[in-house]
């Protein structure tokens, strides 16, 4: 027996309403059903004007951010059975401008985004642009930046940000944690020209550690981490503390790295 | 990276803070028990204890080190806060520029004051 969940969504086209309002949408809602699901219902049966952004469905490609219940989640990665008995609020993120109902426009944390370099810089763009060997990097350096590999640059982080709240100009939890996994990159050499931008009087000085952005994170990124070793490595190359260390260098072959232990080896090939 | 700069100082005027107070509660509110920089005893407020203090040049270097410490400490929390209101980068400028002159104002007038009362209390101590 399915029960029924009021949807609350948050409508707003800009071509005709002057501030954006809510209308309920009663959903019959079954056990395993996210909220995109949900979503899809409402579009299917009772309104076919509700606008949306989502791709993947599976939590992989960060499209579907919104405001659910007063957090910013995944709207494909949340059962509504989890977080609602009876009602459900659904808007759009905030800390962004709406472009239509639940879709925000991501612009402004895109360029935040550019504008930090977020790809491996060297001085050796020859062999970036045509690769003759590999870069040799060990586990551990690995995992320095690892974690934040991860984020899928889905918006939550910014939505929950009580910084970017009152401060548009904020660089904000996604671009300062993609600055710091690039910095953290043994592979790269950008650090110094990202300081430029992350030590703004925008940049990464004016976190607050509330940790939302850690909270609500739907992949388990912790960027108010990422910010703090940002804020450390700004201080320690003003102070001129930090250690002066080249990019790791190139291999010329398979095999020349340091091999983990245990490996299982692969299989024969078949072809 | 010139924030960093501002950042840096902030923090450690920070720290030079808590020492400082630290040090005013050991003098101040803790006297009755730690006795210090109160050699005509009783409270560490008298008035003979006060100018005992504040004829002492490393009195006169903290309070002018308080001083410069806190101002810039609680100008750049300050601007800070505003800077969080999305100001115009023109209005920005303006905030910083409004803030030096108000902090270089009132450090110049405290030390003033700071000089003007070691030369109080020198005086004093001579009779």
């Amino acid at each position: 027996m399915p029960a029924e969940i009021n949807f609350h969504v948050t409508r707003f086209n800009p071509e005709t309403d002057q501030a954006p309002y809510v209308k309920i949408y009663p959903v019959p809602v079954r056990e395993g059903m996210t909220v995109l699901d949900g979503l899809h219902y409402i579009k299917e049966n009772l309104d076919s004007s509700l606008a949306w952004r989502y791709s993947c469905r599976m939590g992989v490609c960060g499209s579907c951010g919104m405001l659910l219940n007063g957090r910013p989640t995944l709207a494909c990665n949340t059962q509504i059975l989890h977080i609602a008995t009876t009602d459900l609020t659904v808007g759009p993120l905030p800390n962004f401008d709406i472009i239509r109902d639940l879709v925000p426009d991501l612009m402004t944390m895109f360029e935040k985004h550019i504008a930090l370099q977020p790809y491996i810089v060297r001085a050796d763009q020859a062999e970036l642009d045509d690769p003759e060997g590999e870069f040799y990097q060990s586990p551990e350096e690995l995992d320095a930046y690892l974690q934040f590999t991860y984020c899928i640059k889905c918006g939550c982080c910014m939505g929950a940000c009580p910084t970017l709240a009152t401060d548009a100009r904020y660089l904000g939890p996604m671009p300062l944690a993609a600055a710091q996994r690039y910095n953290a990159d043994t592979r790269d050499d950008g650090r110094r020209a990202r300081n430029q931008v992350t030590g703004s009087s925008h940049g990464a000085f004016r976190c607050h550690y509330a940790g939302e952005c850690s909270r609500v994170c739907p992949k388990g990124v912790d960027p108010a981490r990422a910010i703090q070793y940002l804020k450390r490595q700004l201080v320690l190359d003003y102070l001129h503390l930090a250690r002066r260390k080249k990019p790791c260098k190139k291999l010329h072959g398979p095999g020349q790295g340091k091999l983990l232990a245990n490996i299982t080896p692969a299989p024969a090939k078949t072809v | 990276m010139r924030e960093t700069k501002y950042w840096t100082w902030h923090m450690a005027a920070g720290v030079v803070i808590l020492f400082l107070l630290g040090l005013h509660m050991l003098i101040m509110h803790l006297g009755g028990i730690t006795h210090l920089f109160a050699p005509h005893g009783g409270e560490a407020t008298s008035r003979a204890n006060s100018l005992y203090r504040d004829g002492r040049l490393f009195f006169l270097a903290t309070y002018i080190l308080l001083l410069g410490v806190a101002l810039y400490h609680g100008l750049y929390g300050l601007r800070t806060i505003l800077f969080e209101l999305t100001l115009k980068p023109g209005v920005e400028k303006a905030v910083s520029v409004v803030l030096l002159i108000a902090g270089l104002g009132l450090f110049g007038l405290g030390v003033w004051a700071a000089f003007a009362t070691h030369a109080i209390a020198i005086a004093g101590a001579r009779g």
